[in-house]
């Protein structure tokens, strides 16, 4: 729309240094390209603890492949809290994603969300989505993992004839056991898909395909695997769980399945990659862009440690208060020299002067 | 040296050992390029103070001051855990009327044939300037709102409708003015580079002129501060490169053709089309001379009028925490008023509060106050506030007593 382009250009010299947007904003929060941001359409409670939130995207969203993911932000105490959550809608809908309440940031989303609520967006991401050429799957899921594997399933079963997956989902009991419904329907209309519920609490009442064992599904030998679904190894497998649960099933693959004439195992992590640090001894502060490593004692600041090392830091007062040394914060946790506060998380910006490593830290600079 | 777990002390480690002050900011100087050395940063001492505390100061004892500091750590500790929804929601609301106010301004000018539509919409632009520059944009380059996580109101991406780049503007305000304040031959605000603003400045005859030269900065504020931001006076003395002086007359130079083509060349060229063009650029350089004056005079009341003190650099050698929390507060004064008077100050009515906490919330300001008050009540200092009225005065008669030379007999 090179029109669009001319009379934004036009109307950005009557609004320097802000942009067209910004007023438009006033009237249409999705209208920022700055920010990307969804509104809130539906919904809906899929267990007690679980809610599964629709939304329209707004400008610069793009449609999700069947297991991406997104990074989702919302406001709590008035601060910008960013989560990752599986799109959990078919490819193709608007999407949705389903939010078990356990954390701050998933059980003010699971609890407190209402139509109309706007939320903020990153586009889709991940690469834990369906083979290109059709295959029989195997699907393994536990709690809240199931839900990149729904997208999948929505996504796949209805409109392929062809299909042939295989779920065996663990849930704590039925009533924990995410769109239980939804998925026993979906294996009665489509002979492709069979449904196999695990559950692990003792004495919850089997139901529909599903059984109680009273324990977890075991991934130390072959033994649960070979009775709930015999031609495992045939299948190119799925797997989305808690991090036990996905080490188990790595670990027994790559001892037991895939080979050169098997197929092999994909897996999607929930939870980020967390470097170990307990918080005043320092540590190994890794300085990315500049390709620069200092181990910094716990008792150096940030910025010190990087000058030491020869980074090119921004700095300004060094006591903390003009904020001229912000830098983002890849990973890690840092501890404020002033008050002895150990905080810190992906995207942060860090007030290098008056912060110091808390653990290995990795900076974006 | 021992860490500061849980110690509530705000003592930044001691100096680096790599080279101090160099002004490491993108882009890189370019190689060759002398580091603009010998600019010592200050580092705060985790005890004792300096050998002479200023005089308003003088009788507190060492452990007293670092008291003092505790306290006021703890106070600004408070709000900072009390920070939430309600404060975001305030910024918000600050920005959307002031949105608001620049489009109906800006709008209406387009109209401004008529008489009314004229007096109408060169108020709300003036507002809206006002607003955007002392409530907003000020507050927002301190980092006041950072904590929100918001991209959109952050001291990293906010640029301001001001003709000094938001950049040059935190490096010279943030940076040298609230880490020095009042620190003669080291804060340059006394007096912004033109003015003599201290008695213990020497006497110049161009001296005479001063009230005729802070007369004219008024009107044309923001210009002033263009030129101040580009530290000239650095670059002569070698403390800043040739490279970074070029970089920042690029960055305002973009400015400043950006800032005038929207208010006396868009503007006006718009309202043609309805017959109000000539109408419409007095309307925006109205609102640009009422903020600028506005500015100028709030500014003039921080650090000016009578009960404020300045500082040699040996006063401030051995500062502690709870020193420099006290240079903060002798060096600054409060203006009284009501609410909107509060707002349209963007706060610095509460000058000495936000010395103190320069990235805390401005809405916060009023309630550090009461708090802050007490406490240099209960040490004996002073806390220098009064009416707008009487601020203004007291700083212009400082402009007009230090235009002219000292008398033999004056005892400083």
């Amino acid at each position: 729309m090179p029109q669009i382009r001319a009379l934004r250009r036009v109307a950005s010299l009557l609004t320097t240094p802000l942009s067209p947007e910004d007023f438009l904003g006033l009237v249409n929060p999705l209208s920022s390209t700055r920010q990307l941001r969804g509104v809130v359409t539906r919904v809906t409670r899929e267990t007690p603890e679980s809610t599964t939130i629709h939304f329209r995207p707004g400008k610069g969203w793009n449609a999700h492949e069947a297991g991406q993911w997104a990074r989702i932000g919302v406001e709590i105490d008035g601060v910008r809290q960013w989560r990752s959550y599986s799109l959990s809608a078919a490819a193709g809908h608007d999407p949705a994603i389903t939010v078990t309440a356990i954390g701050v940031v998933s059980t003010a989303l699971a609890r407190h969300t209402t139509v109309g609520d706007v939320l903020f967006l990153d586009t889709p991401q991940g690469d834990f989505t369906l083979p290109e050429h059709p295959r029989p799957l195997l699907m393994l899921t536990a709690g809240s993992g199931l839900t990149p594997v729904m997208s999948m399933i929505r996504t796949l079963v209805p409109r392929r004839p062809d299909a042939d997956v295989v779920l065996v989902h663990s849930a704590r009991t039925r009533e924990d056991a995410l769109f239980h419904d939804e998925l026993l329907e979906l294996a009665d209309q489509f002979p492709g898909l069979v449904v196999k519920h695990w559950y692990t609490r003792e004495g919850a009442a089997p139901a529909g395909a599903g059984e109680a064992h009273g324990r977890r599904l075991d991934l130390e030998t072959t033994t649960d695997l070979e009775s709930l679904c015999p031609d495992w190894r045939d299948r190119a497998a799925y797997a989305c769980g808690p991090a036990d649960f996905l080490d188990a099933a790595t670990a027994l693959w790559e001892r037991d399945g895939a080979d050169d004439e098997h197929a092999g195992l994909t897996i999607e992590r929930f939870a980020p990659v967390l470097l170990p640090g307990t918080g005043g001894e320092g540590g190994l502060v890794t300085f990315e862009k500049s390709d620069k490593e200092f181990d910094a004692p716990g008792d150096v600041t940030l910025l010190d440690a990087g000058e030491e090392c020869g980074v090119v830091m921004p700095s300004g007062c060094r006591m903390g208060i003009c904020r001229s040394c912000l830098t983002p914060l890849v990973a890690g946790k840092v501890r404020d020299l002033r008050t002895g506060e150990v905080h810190g998380e992906e995207g942060d910006l860090i007030q290098t002067c008056i912060n110091a490593a808390a653990g290995p830290v990795h900076l974006d600079i | 040296m021992t860490t500061l777990v849980n110690a509530p002390v705000n003592t930044p480690p001691l100096a680096p050992s790599g080279t101090p002050g160099a002004r490491a900011a993108a882009p890189v100087p370019a190689p060759g390029a002398p580091a603009s050395a010998g600019r010592r940063k200050p580092v705060l001492a985790a005890s004792g103070g300096p050998a002479n505390r200023p005089a308003a100061a003088a009788h507190l004892s060492d452990a007293q001051v670092e008291q003092l500091g505790r306290e006021l750590d703890a106070l600004r500790d408070k709000v900072i855990a009390s920070r939430g929804a309600k404060d975001a929601a305030y910024i918000r609301r600050v920005i959307k009327v002031q949105r608001g106010l620049e489009l109906a301004g800006r709008a209406t000018l387009l109209v401004s044939k008529k008489k009314g539509a004229f007096v109408a919409g060169t108020a709300m632009l003036s507002v809206a300037k006002v607003l955007e520059n002392m409530e907003i944009g000020h507050n927002v380059l301190h980092g006041q709102w950072d904590w929100m996580r918001d991209p959109d109101i952050h001291s990293t991406t906010w640029e301001w409708d001001f003709v000094s780049p938001a950049a040059s503007w935190k490096h010279t305000h943030n940076d040298l003015h609230h880490t020095w304040t009042n620190v003669l031959g080291k804060d340059k605000d006394v007096g912004y580079s033109i003015l003599r603003m201290d008695a213990s400045e020497p006497w110049h005859p161009a001296n005479l002129g001063n009230p005729v030269y802070n007369a004219i900065l008024a009107p044309f504020f923001e210009w002033g501060i263009a030129i101040y931001d580009l530290e000239l006076e650095a670059y002569k003395d070698g403390e800043k490169s040739k490279a970074e002086l070029v970089r920042d007359l690029k960055a305002t130079g973009r400015k400043v053709v950006r800032q005038f083509t929207k208010d006396y060349a868009a503007t006006p060229a718009a309202a043609m089309v309805f017959g109000s063009g000539k109408q419409a650029l007095i309307g925006t350089f109205t609102a640009n001379a009422i903020r600028n004056v506005w500015a100028h005079s709030v500014i003039f009341c921080g650090h000016f009028p009578d009960g404020v003190d300045t500082f040699t650099e040996d006063e401030i050698e051995g500062e502690t925490r709870g020193d420099w929390y006290i240079r903060q507060m002798l060096g600054s004064a409060n203006i009284s008023g009501s609410k909107l008077m509060h707002l349209m100050t963007g706060n610095l009515s509460h000058q000495i509060e936000h010395h103190c906490f320069p990235d805390l919330p401005s809405n916060r300001y009023a309630e550090v106050a009461v708090a802050l008050r007490e406490i240099c009540d209960r040490y004996g200092l002073p806390y220098t506030t009064g009416p707008l009225p009487k601020q203004v005065g007291s700083a212009w008669a400082k402009v007009f007593r230090l235009a002219l030379p000292p008398k033999k007999a004056a005892t400083a």
